[in-house]
């Protein structure tokens, strides 16, 4: 009936789910292959996306690199290690942190516009790259152009300490509120007020500095590089783990607190643990990508209606899987083939995606009569 | 008189007789005041409760709007801390049990409308396997198994793989019944299940906990509006009235202490003893004799009655007005002035008698 949390992502039915044949059992196997579509796709692109840039490098000899073999040119070698590698895995990584983020939050505020975003993460980041950005003269915070250096570990480290700062005043915030609606609407107030702050930064900042910054708000996945990645990748680890352990909370939490309370659910340590957990994922992805819009609200209710089921130890696993395909999509759709020119990120995710998913809910019965957290 | 408000509860919960249960002692419900620091001040809305539900008893909590019972409810069921005084189930203190060991005792049906998502009827119903599911919360055969039970019980097998978000209402609060059953409780505590059903799923639903109570031997507690209903059906009740105070016993003792009229009677609604149902309070502005077969003759008299019209006998002779039904189901109205309509629609009768 459910795909087993611990066995993603090529989850198998349980056993013990035999004595429900029937539709249940058909749902069951839907989602086996709604999952297995997903993993089957994400590597697809996987390699798609490292093969394609401004050279081309075959798909064979991508594999075969990918696999540790020596490529025909040993420039393939070098484009392959250095460049595509770490962005696709970076597509990946943080295609899975947002959606992950994205399911939490929704069902944390039983609320369909609930985002990764939605309590200032990205706005407390904003604020401190624009800090960076604009304050200390003697940083080059360029964020395509110097891959290495104190540039880069500066935007990274202020967006970092940005996104930590508002996540700490929400959390402390939330000691004192019991409403979930009530912090959402203090999240999005503390959000608007880091986004003030920094239209104000940028009024003083410097005309090429501010360009920066609005290169850094556009997104983007090229920019990692490996001793990013070896901070990056096991923040998000932590938190997808976090988020994967967690799914019998966040299924107690469907019906809403007073429910989940009356089930035996610690509410408010399962929220502190859900908003940490959504935080580290969102925080990781902006200080490393810049605020990457749409995967984190959209992503979780496409998986939803395509599994046909609310139910955490399935959507969870199934989200990143359906966040790191979207993502590498994104990227691949972000260097049209044949061309030199990169677009940004965030208007690719917005520009293709919301189509794709109007169309995508439409089209779907579930989607037409509600797209439910 | 029943009214058991002033004399503490025996702490005989738990005894052989009745194992399980839900008792009170010197309760008192509300809300805090905003600091925590003055623990214990608050607005109690309702105090010195000693109230009792037994196990295989079907108690309904009934009240005006605003007399406390949902306030009630969600104390009795953890949600709310209570101001004062002891809450026990199964002869063991709310307060001392861990969230995990209380809900595997007791489950809720809340006001609250859920939103089910794409949950099926069975997963919906299967979250009340929470208390009971390891880490992971998977199911075993064992909770599988009580799902299907659960749903069972409460005769919504036949919905099990339907999405939860395309019930009707009165199926969904069956399911969110199944639900809490699930939780496999010995209490189960509902507050106005029935508060968005027509009549039928009313009676259907209320009767089904009745019935849930006596079989599997549950200790149900629900606080409902549907008063006539509640006094035909419940075992227990428990009756907040306007003064605050709460009355318990079987329908016939509050109905008999008064403490039913005196809880819900107003200028246009009277409690009537006999039918144990309400009537509108109307003086009448004058008299109709009729003659009509028994059948035929409460139609008559609620209609006239409708119009402010009494019903006198056939006999009557300063009556100048009467209405007589055949054998044929025709009415014939002989109205003040003499003048003689003949109809078979009671709504022509109506009519006719307005301008008497």
């Amino acid at each position: 009936m459910t795909t087993h949390m611990t066995t993603a992502p090529a989850a198998a039915p349980d056993a013990s789910d035999a004595p429900q044949a029937g539709r249940a059992g058909r749902a069951g196997r839907r989602r086996l292959a709604v999952v297995l579509v997903l993993a089957a796709g994400t590597a697809a692109l996987f390699v798609l996306t490292i093969a394609t840039g401004s050279h081309r490098v075959p798909v064979a000899e991508v594999v075969r690199i990918l696999f540790g073999g020596t490529a025909d040119d040993p420039r393939w070698t070098v484009i392959v290690e250095q460049v595509r590698l770490p962005r696709a895995l970076t597509a990946t990584a943080v295609g899975a942190a947002l959606a992950v983020a994205g399911v939490q939050m929704q069902t944390l505020f039983r609320n369909a516009l609930a985002d990764p975003f939605s309590l200032g993460v990205s706005s407390g980041a904003s604020m401190g790259v624009a800090a960076v950005v604009v304050g200390t003269g003697g940083v080059a915070g360029s964020f395509t152009g110097n891959l290495a250096g104190l540039g880069r570990l500066g935007v990274v480290l202020a967006a970092s300490l940005g996104a930590a700062a508002v996540l700490a005043l929400v959390l402390l915030l939330s000691r004192w509120v019991q409403s979930a609606v009530t912090l959402l609407v203090i999240g999005v107030m503390i959000g608007s007020a880091a986004t003030a702050v920094v239209g104000v930064m940028l009024v003083y900042a410097r005309p090429e500095r501010a360009q920066q910054f609005v290169m850094w708000g556009l997104g983007s996945f090229s920019a990692t590089t490996w001793p990013d990645l070896h901070v990056m990748l096991p923040v998000i680890g932590a938190g997808l783990l976090t988020a994967l352990l967690s799914a019998k909370r966040l299924n107690a939490l469907l019906l809403g607190e007073d429910y989940a309370r009356t089930m035996g659910l610690n509410v408010r340590r399962s929220r502190d643990l859900a908003l940490l957990g959504t935080s580290l994922l969102a925080g990781a992805a902006t200080a490393f990508c810049g605020p990457v819009a749409f995967l984190g609200l959209a992503v979780p209710h496409l998986t939803r209606v395509a599994l046909g089921t609310s139910d955490h130890r399935a959507l969870i696993p199934a989200s990143m899987l359906a966040g790191a395909f979207l993502a590498l999509a994104c990227a691949l759709l972000s260097q049209p083939p044949g061309t030199d020119s990169v677009l940004p990120l965030n208007a690719i995710t917005s520009l293709f995606g919301a189509p794709v998913v109007i169309a995508f809910l439409i089209r779907s019965r579930r989607g037409v009569q509600g797209v439910a957290s | 008189m029943t009214d058991t408000m002033t004399e503490p509860v025996k702490d005989t919960t738990g005894g052989p007789d009745h194992p399980g249960g839900l008792a009170t002692q010197g309760l008192a419900v509300g809300y805090r005041t905003r600091s925590p620091r003055r623990r214990g001040a608050g607005r109690a809305v309702l105090s010195g409760l000693g109230l009792e539900a037994r196990a295989g008893e079907l108690t309904v909590l009934l009240g005006p709007n605003g007399a406390g019972k949902s306030t009630l409810l969600r104390t009795l069921c953890g949600l709310l801390p209570p101001l004062d005084g002891r809450i026990r189930i199964g002869g063991a203190d709310l307060a001392d049990q861990p969230p995990a060991a209380l809900a595997r005792r007791l489950a809720v049906v809340l006001t609250d409308r859920v939103d089910p998502g794409l949950l099926s009827v069975r997963e919906l119903a299967g979250l009340g396997r929470h208390p009971h599911t390891g880490f992971t919360g998977r199911l075993t055969a064992a909770d599988h198994a009580a799902v299907e039970w659960s749903l069972k019980a409460v005769g919504a097998e036949h919905l099990a793989d339907r999405p939860a978000a395309e019930l009707s209402d009165g199926e969904r609060q069956r399911v969110l019944t199944a639900r809490a059953l699930a939780q496999e409780p010995e209490v189960v505590l509902l507050d106005e299940p029935t508060a968005f059903l027509d009549v039928p799923s009313r009676v259907a639903l209320t009767v089904l906990l009745r019935d849930l109570a006596r079989d599997k031997g549950l200790t149900v507690v629900v606080s409902t509006h549907d008063l006539e209903l509640a006094l035909r059906v419940a075992d227990a009740v428990w009756l907040v009235d306007r003064g605050s105070r709460v009355h318990a016993g079987a329908p016939e003792d509050l109905i008999r202490s008064g403490a039913v009229a005196a809880a819900f009677d107003a200028d246009h609604l009277a409690f009537d003893p006999v039918s144990g149902s309400f009537g509108l309070r109307r003086t009448a502005r004058a008299s109709v004799a009729v003659d009509a077969a028994p059948d035929v003759l409460p139609l008559l008299e609620r209609a006239l009655a409708r119009e402010g019209l009494a019903v006198t006998d056939p006999g009557a002779q300063d009556v100048p007005t009467r209405v007589t039904c055949d054998e044929n189901d025709c009415l014939t109205l002989t109205g003040p002035d003499g003048q003689v309509v003949h109809t078979r629609s009671f709504h022509e009768l109506t009519r006719t008698v307005r301008t008497w």
